[in-house]
């Protein structure tokens, strides 16, 4: 077995593109569910709108890349604002129900037929990314970190732009929700008709809410695009929403840093088992499988971690577990 | 935009800080002289309200649960709303309040029309309530849910809030008042905690607490002393009664009548959504259409022991029939008999 194979693999992982993209996902749904307590199963939607807009921007209709970014971020905007304004005034689980419906319609409409010749079907579209990466500073070879972690020039701009895009994230949570604005979501995600009676318009900050973890969701789908140069509708299914919120409960809601160390360890866990198993499958270590079916079993291993995780750390890896203890009373 | 500004102004009086709020108790004698000699019909009308109710109906369905004619609660009091259970006090309350909507029926506060007017406006213009099952924000500490109370707070716009340095000063300001406040009901003590680790009757002081943080005109308390041990009771009276001597209005729902008795200026009687009786506290007790409306209206009638039995009878008959009948307690009709009774 090839031990350097498997840290180096799992290490790339943990600050690789993935991380990134489940990173920005999961700080958007962190300002969500984490702090305002809507529970949007839709955080796909947003990822798809923001790498959509890039898309379809620049390869189908030829025009400048960064007004497909500023066209993505408008369009998170509009996204959250149709979500909310019929859900938001009724209980959290219309929310819940209405977006997981609205995440499958955009997933649906940009793989039709019928509309085809602008988001490209079930193909998705490419090259839209050239001018992302004609302004790429790393000339062009391999990049090594540290003796085990290497990149080519392309991953390290792309990762470049994300883990800045991340600490910007980040830190804007931070200042937010040092903040009196922050205050009223974390009050309105404990009770909200206690925010209301206190003179608050609990509707106008949920709406802010999503908006802001809308538009942080769009950031990792521009992300998700261009690491690929490519876009495909079945890349934002639900599942991704449902990566993004393990992301986050295992890093620990409402902490800022906890949405980018569950995104780093559920990507590096993840390597580090489907490297590790199929090298001991390759090995002879492991003889009752075969390395096809290692895709399956990895998952497996991961959820059974997971389900540890929320047995014996509740709060996840940053949370503080006088919060939980409150939750059983 | 003005009434905010109204908010604003009033907050430093419901700190207690207004030269002029006399601390000897003149306050609770002015407000008993104001009631002196009004009859105790429903509606009557007082020399200074500032909340005036008129034909507010709520209807659920086939009930009625609230249709009030007329009310006024006059200023500077402590009016209670009292009455049986499901007499429709809670649903009212949260009418007013802005809770809950209304079929009919207008009111005003200080003149201004406030009905349709959403709950955080209505808390706005300085009505503000707290609840039956208290909210505290569990997750916040002690102090920050006072911090929450107040209004016109510069770093709770999005974008303001992004740079502390505008809303730092205010936020000191504010953190002052709170401590103040803290101090005042006793959780100074508590200020670090999670909400969510404090008692039953602590929560119920941080509850009322937070809503000074608003600077209300107008307190609304919906059955303050619920579930709130004796001792805490005393002390939860004395800080309603200093509501009073600050020149607050206070509206509160209660069932405990020892208590209505030792606070209230005045208490309005509610029974079947309507209003059926005002009046002072020593005497409406003993107004016959609340004794009727407490205890039914054949309760002195005497009982014999062979009339009981005949009516125990009838009603296990009744009760035997109804489950021969009907498959399941989830069945709608029974629902409905039942939401009915709870409705009388």
């Amino acid at each position: 077995m090839d031990w350097t194979l498997i840290i180096s693999r799992a290490a790339e992982a943990g600050i690789g593109t993935e991380t990134v993209i489940y990173a920005l996902a999961a700080i958007g749904l962190n300002v969500h569910f984490g702090y305002t307590g809507l529970l949007n199963f839709g955080q796909a939607a947003f990822l798809a709108v923001g790498a959509y807009a890039i898309a379809v921007t620049v390869s189908t209709f030829g025009l400048p890349f960064f007004l497909g970014v500023a066209i993505g971020l408008a369009l998170a905007i509009v996204l959250a604002l149709l979500l909310g304004i019929p859900t938001l005034r009724l209980r959290a689980d219309y929310l819940a129900i209405v977006t997981i419906a609205a995440a499958e319609i955009v997933r649906l409409v940009v793989r039709a037929v019928a509309l085809r010749d602008t988001f490209g079907g079930t193909d998705g579209l490419q090259g839209f990314s050239d001018s992302f990466y004609s302004l790429n500073p790393y000339p062009a070879g391999q990049y090594e970190l540290g003796s085990i972690i290497g990149f080519d020039h392309r991953t390290m701009w792309v990762l470049t732009v994300g883990w800045v895009l991340v600490a910007i994230s980040c830190f804007l949570i931070y200042l937010l929700m040092k903040s009196p604005w922050g205050r009223v979501l974390k009050a309105i995600r404990e009770d909200e008709d206690a925010v209301r009676s206190l003179g608050k318009n609990v509707f106008s900050y949920k709406m802010q809410s999503l908006m802001i973890g809308g538009v942080i969701g769009s950031l990792a789908g521009f992300i998700f695009a261009l690491s690929r140069a490519a876009v495909q509708p079945d890349l934002f299914s639900t599942e991704l929403t449902f990566y993004a919120y393990t992301v986050l409960i295992l890093g620990g809601a409402a902490r800022i840093l906890g949405p980018v160390v569950g995104a780093a360890i559920f990507w590096a866990l993840l390597v580090l088992i489907t490297t590790g198993l199929e090298e001991a499958v390759r090995a002879g270590v492991i003889t009752f499988i075969t390395t096809n079916q290692v895709g399956a079993i990895r998952f497996m291993l991961v959820g059974l971690g997971l389900m540890l995780l929320l047995i014996f750390r509740p709060q996840g890896i940053f949370g503080d577990k006088r919060e939980i203890a409150l939750d059983a009373r | 935009m003005h009434a905010d500004e109204a908010a604003a102004d009033r907050s430093p009086k419901a700190a207690g800080h207004t030269p002029q709020a006399p601390t000897d108790g003149n306050r609770g004698a002015h407000a008993t002289a104001a009631f002196a000699g009004l009859a105790t019909e429903p509606g009557v009308a007082k020399p200074d309200p500032i909340l005036v109710v008129d034909n507010v109906v709520r209807r659920f369905g086939g009930l009625t649960a609230v249709d009030v004619e007329h009310v006024e609660i006059q200023r500077g009091s402590i009016t209670a709303l009292i009455g049986p259970n499901g007499a429709g006090k809670t649903t009212f309350f949260n009418q007013l309040t802005g809770f809950d909507s209304a079929d009919a029926g207008q009111w005003t506060f200080n003149g201004r029309r406030i009905n349709g007017l959403a709950a955080h406006k209505i808390a706005r213009i300085g009505m503000v309530r707290t609840f039956q099952l208290t909210k505290a924000l569990s997750k916040l500490t002690v102090l920050e849910n006072m911090r929450l109370g107040a209004q016109k707070q510069i770093g709770e716009s999005f974008l303001r809030a992004l740079i502390p340095s505008l809303w730092r000063d205010q936020e000191d300001e504010i953190t002052q008042r709170a401590e103040e406040l803290l101090t005042r009901f006793k959780l100074d003590a508590k200020r670090g905690d999670f909400a969510g680790s404090l008692s039953g009757g602590q929560r119920k002081l941080l509850e009322m607490a937070r809503a000074l943080m608003v600077g209300p005109e107008l307190v609304m308390l919906d059955e303050p002393m619920a579930g709130v041990n004796p001792a805490l009771t005393q002390s939860l009276l004395g800080h309603v009664k200093d509501l009073r001597e600050q020149g607050m209005t206070v509206l509160f729902v209660e069932h405990d009548m020892d208590m209505v008795r030792d606070i209230s200026d005045w208490v309005v009687v509610m029974a079947q959504g309507q209003v059926i009786a005002e009046g002072p506290p020593g005497t409406i007790m003993s107004d016959t259409r609340v004794v009727d409306a407490y205890l039914g209206a054949h309760h002195d009638t005497p009982l014999s022991a062979e009339e009981e039995e005949r009516q125990l009878a009838e009603a296990e008959a009744e009760l035997e029939a109804k489950a021969a009948q009907e498959p399941g307690p989830d069945s709608p009709e029974t629902d409905a008999t039942a939401q009915e009774g709870a409705g009388r």
